[in-house]
């Protein structure tokens, strides 16, 4: 067995806590402080994992956020990548995209027919215009070539989001971070330093050395003792919004499960997110055992593990021989094949005094080993074989320049780096360290210093900060790197998306069937997709398109950078809202009567509405008509507390109101209710309602429920931007006044039992009259107005007041025969009577559409009047209101159905639709409301309601919508 | 983002309702042919860059103010009354 073992001593590990786990359910161990990756290899387990679409037996490629292959179903969290994931006793992880196991994979079989499952293999076998077999494939391609699986269950955690504010944000808390964050802590700004790690410290926790962690350690204790400094870690800043915004996503701390969401506003932004290394691209490079430099570096300072006795590093720049020095001091044989032609003096100096052996001009041409590696065949000037049990290799440099392009700003290439850096940042936010393109250890130092100097000059603070002491180390040597990025094609096994598995050969593949782009590159490949985001490959890939198209990389540029930079937990974004805390919930004030009185509630907008009482039936279709029936014959009482209700005050209150509706209202008498249409600017119906006289400069408008908000908003927009001479103010009543409607023959009998003292004759109250009174040491406005179409009064007052009000006029009246009716009998009575509601007023509709163009002034200016008489909008084929009848007893009609004339072909959107329909008690039929070409032209018409979703048909009747009283004997009665 | 409200000073951009371009200048009720209100509510510019917009603190106080704002990297670029 190849692979790691654990030192005895050394490392970030507490040998003295055991922890057990399980492992597709089998016990582990490991300790406190280690990560599920590093507790596997520790344990002998190499080969953890199976690729996406090959099944190809993989290993961990990295020590950390950026790991493509090692990715585990945690609980019920699928795709955790182990490297991230702390262990914890009881912790359960799981193994994925392999049966029975990643040693023993069935679907292996995939990895023999890679040739033909190349790039564009889906495109090419299962789509097209001939090819119609996709939709059947995919659930079988899914389930073989797949991720995690994510659970089916509901998420019972309960995540929180939280807000944050701070002066000076830090972004990863390596050398520059802690140096940046010392700064402004000293200066005693509100300080957040964001460390993805569960340790603070960046690549200090790997670096192996006592004077960088006594230097951390006295970083992180004088920033711990600052009271206005907040320290987080386990904290990955997923994203970055506009005015430096940031959201942050907490994991949980060992054994919890609950992620938390902090969206921080922060006044300046110090980005120190470091650096990725970069894998190389060589044949087989994806077997178990072929790790980035930098993540066996990190495995031996943090977790005591080295390679059993042999490891070959592969590099093309200087950084990979610290891990080469540090893997030979705890007794490790190393070979280094370099593809440079010679490193510096001082590093061959060193390896010959470790008795590291240096093929210069060399790199891997192959690697022996199948579920594990074995053997390393070199190439190049030098071809030698050599067994060993990891292969450590490092491509250079990437600087984690995701979240600074999150604002649009796309970043920069330096040729000499060979790697992208931040193209810039927005008014407020700084860059250090290797996020920058400065990979030496005292120099991020600095410039951490010098960022939190500047985000203080930016914040305007005086304040003399005492410098930051530079760590006890020699001084940095320069970063070398000779670019190599790999060739694309023809290896069908040098990989370059390990998550992907996208080869070198597939790249080359996109860039002779034309996909050029680097989008498109990724799209056709699928390179850069998955969990990983590309973290490991992108670079790479892009740097082989530019070579096949002869550009350099900086004008092949990267593909977007988007949120989130880590995979994060959808049920934190959600947070506490989910279920009825999901939105708001609007309860009239008459809820608890309700819910107290056998009623079934229908959600309406935000607001839960009484929809039918127990006492008129069982079902909605049995309640209404018995509910309708009592209106029409005896008295009902109705919830209509959703209304908007808004008081308008002033002396030029009647001229507002004049200037809103279509219709006048500078000559409505005190005492006085007048039905108003309103209009948008564009001459298109905005809203209807009733408005009241309450004295010369007070009136009480009535608005939809619907549209409450928006008229208010609307009201407040003319007064504040465009009419400010007009001494008129307006205040929303909807939530602080509720009223309930009392329709009926007897609904007059009812109001004089209800206020016997108040004059509520025909001529004490007349229709469209108001009045207010005083009842039980509470104004209560009475009003005479009618939906239903019946006699009927709106009774209006102080919410708190309604349910005494309500109780009250239902015990007075109970000789009568009152009951209280609900929403789907309100809305069927309007609809025999004709009046439009909010499924006729779709904000597509002009007056005339709705048979109301007779309701406006022909003198007066109105807001809309000009738009109104468009020519398209005076077309004589608009969609515009009819009656329906059904003409097929025995039959059902339905609302949303499409109309179409006699003679039509059943086919495409026809010529109007259905809005609203209801049972008629009156007529005994079903009737409806719709919106038809032409309208009542084709009054008389017999035409056609299509409901494809249930294949129906059935034959209608154009009819005036006005199906019951069309005199108005009852409203006048 | 933020937005300044001129009396309740910084708030989310979510408490706020937006009011379109407020560069335009609307006929005077009653006055103003067809084509005017049409060139008003129909065309006006969508710029990159700065821009003079209508807000409404429709979650705070309600009051409705203009604002200049960088519509490419939404910048305030200072707000007025």
């Amino acid at each position: 067995m190849t692979g790691f073992r654990r030192l005895d001593t050394g490392g970030r590990i507490d040998r003295g806590k055991t922890i057990t786990f399980t492992y597709d359910g089998s016990r582990a161990f490991g300790f406190a402080g280690d990560t599920l990756a590093s507790a596997l290899l520790a344990s002998g387990r190499v080969l953890v994992a199976r690729s996406f679409k090959y099944h190809r037996p993989r290993g961990f490629l990295s020590a950390g956020p950026e790991e493509p292959n090692g990715l585990f179903t945690v609980g019920d969290e699928p795709n955790t990548p182990g490297t991230l994931c702390e262990i914890h006793e009881g912790l359960a992880a799981k193994s994925q995209n392999a049966w029975p196991s990643p040693d023993f994979d069935l679907m292996a079989i995939n990895g023999l027919a890679s040739p033909i499952f190349g790039a564009g293999f889906y495109y090419k076998t299962f789509m097209g215009p001939f090819r119609k077999s996709w939709m059947f494939y995919e659930p079988f391609i899914r389930k073989a070539a797949g991720l995690g699986i994510a659970s089916a269950s509901a998420d019972k955690t309960r995540h929180d989001v939280s807000h944050g504010f701070c002066d000076v944000l830090v972004v990863g808390s390596g050398p520059a971070g802690l140096a940046a964050a010392l700064t402004a802590g000293r200066a005693g700004l509100r300080v957040v330093l964001a460390e993805l790690d569960f340790e603070l410290g960046g690549s200090l926790l790997s670096a192996g050395s006592e004077a960088l962690e006594h230097w951390r350690k006295e970083a992180i204790s004088e920033l711990e003792a600052l009271k206005n400094v907040r320290l987080l870690t386990r904290a990955a800043v997923q994203g970055l919004y506009d005015g430096n915004q940031v959201v942050v996503q907490r994991r949980p701390e060992p054994g919890q499960s609950a992620a938390t969401l902090e969206i921080i506003r922060a006044r300046t932004i110090i980005h120190a997110g470091g650096a990725t290394e970069r894998p190389l691209v060589f044949q087989n490079n994806d077997r178990p055992g072929v790790m980035l430099a930098s993540a066996v570096r990190s495995y031996l300072h943090r977790h005591a593990l080295v390679p059993k006795s042999q490891a070959v590093v592969v590099t093309n720049n200087d950084s990979a021989y610290a891990t080469a020095f540090d893997l030979a001091e705890a007794g490790v044989a190393v070979t280094i094949a370099e593809l440079r032609a010679a490193p510096s003096g001082d590093l061959l100096a060193r390896a010959a005094q470790l008795g590291i052996a240096i093929f210069p001009n060399t790199g891997v041409a192959d690697v022996v080993g199948d579920k594990q590696l074995r053997q390393v065949k070199l190439g190049g000037r030098h071809s030698v074989t050599i067994d060993c049990d990891v292969l450590a290799m490092s491509g250079g440099w990437s600087p984690n320049v995701h979240l600074t392009s999150h604002g649009g700003i796309k970043p920069k290439f330096d040729e000499s780096l060979a790697a992208f850096l931040p193209g810039g940042f927005a008014a407020g936010q700084f860059g250090a360290g290797a996020l920058m393109g400065t990979f030496g250890l005292l120099a991020s130092v600095r410039e951490g210093e010098a960022a939190g100097q500047a985000a203080l000059a930016f914040l305007g603070s005086k304040k003399q900060v005492r410098p930051v002491d530079a760590p006890g180390i020699r001084e940095d040597r320069a970063y070398a790197i000779s670019p190599v990025w790999g060739t694309a094609g023809p290896k069908t096994k040098a990989f370059v998306d390990f998550q992907n598995d996208v080869t070198a050969k597939d790249v080359a593949t996109a860039h002779q069937e034309g996909y050029l782009s680097v989008e498109h590159l990724k799209r056709y490949t699928t390179l850069g997709m998955g969990t990983d985001q590309g973290k490991t490959s992108n670079i790479n890939a892009l740097a082989m398109m530019a070579d096949l198209r002869g550009l350099s990389v900086n004008e092949t540029g990267t593909t977007t950078f988007r949120p989130p930079y880590l995979p994060l937990t959808v049920g934190a974004i959600a947070g506490r809202s989910v279920g009825h805390h999901f939105r708001p919930t609007r309860r009239s004030p008459l809820h608890d009567w309700h819910a107290a009185h056998g009623v079934t509630f229908i959600e309406a907008g935000l607001w839960m509405r009484a929809w039918y009482y127990d006492w008129a039936g069982r079902t909605p279709e049995e309640a209404y008509v018995r509910e309708m029936e009592l209106v029409r014959k005896g008295v009902g009482l109705a919830d209509v507390s959703t209304l908007g209700k808004i008081d308008v005050q002033g002396p030029d209150a009647a001229e507002f109101l004049n200037r809103l509706y279509v219709n006048g209202f500078a000559k409505l008498p005190v005492g006085k209710a007048r039905y108003g249409v309103m209009l948008n600017d564009d001459g298109v119906v905005l809203d209807d309602g009733t408005t009241s006289r309450i004295s010369d400069t007070q009136f009480y408008m009535t608005t939809t429920t619907a549209q409450a908000g928006e008229v208010m908003s609307w009201l407040e927009y003319l007064l504040q931007c465009h009419w400010p001479e007009l001494k008129v103010h307006v205040a929303s009543l909807t939530d602080e006044w509720g009223g309930m409607a009392l329709s009926g023959p007897k609904s007059r009998e009812a109001l004089q039992l209800a206020f016997p003292e108040a004059d509520v004759s025909h001529d004490g109250l007349p229709y469209m009259g108001v009045k207010d009174i005083t009842f039980g040491g509470t104004t209560v406005r009475l009003m005479r107005l009618s939906f239903s179409g019946e006699l009927a009064y709106e009774i209006h007052c102080p919410a708190d007041f309604v349910i005494a009000l309500w109780e009250h006029v239902l015990k007075v009246a109970d000789p009568l025969g009152i009951k209280p009716y609900g929403l789907e009998a309100l809305a069927s009575l309007r609809i025999e009577k004709g009046h439009v509601a909010g499924l006729e007023l779709d904000h597509r509709n002009t007056l005339d559409d709705l048979g109301l163009g007779k309701m406006a002034a022909r003198e007066k200016p109105y807001i809309g009047k000009e738009l109104r008489f468009r020519e398209k909008l005076q077309a004589p084929d608009r969609w515009s209101l009819v009656g329906l009848e059904l003409m097929e007893p025995g039959k059902k009609l339905r609302g949303g159905s499409i109309l179409f004339a006699a003679a039509d072909e059943i086919k495409g959107h026809g010529r109007g639709y259905i809005t609203s329909v209801t049972w008629s008690t009156e007529l005994n039929k079903f009737i409806a409301l719709g919106l038809y070409q032409g309208g009542l032209k084709h009054e008389g018409e017999e035409i056609v309601a299509a409901f494809p979703l249930k294949n129906e048909q059935v034959k209608l009747k154009i009819v005036s919508p006005h199906f019951i009283d069309r005199e108005g004997a009852r409203l006048h009665a | 983002m933020r937005l300044p409200c001129p009396y309740c000073g910084d708030r989310d951009v979510s408490e706020f309702r937006y009011g379109g371009d407020a560069s335009r200048q609307r006929p005077a009720h009653g006055a103003g042919s067809a084509k005017e209100w049409h060139d008003y509510y129909f065309v006006f510019d969508n710029p990159k860059g700065a821009h003079t917009e209508h807000w409404q603190h429709v979650l705070g106080c309600r009051q409705w103010f203009t604002l200049n704002r960088d519509t490419a990297r939404n910048e305030i670029l200072g707000g007025e009354e």
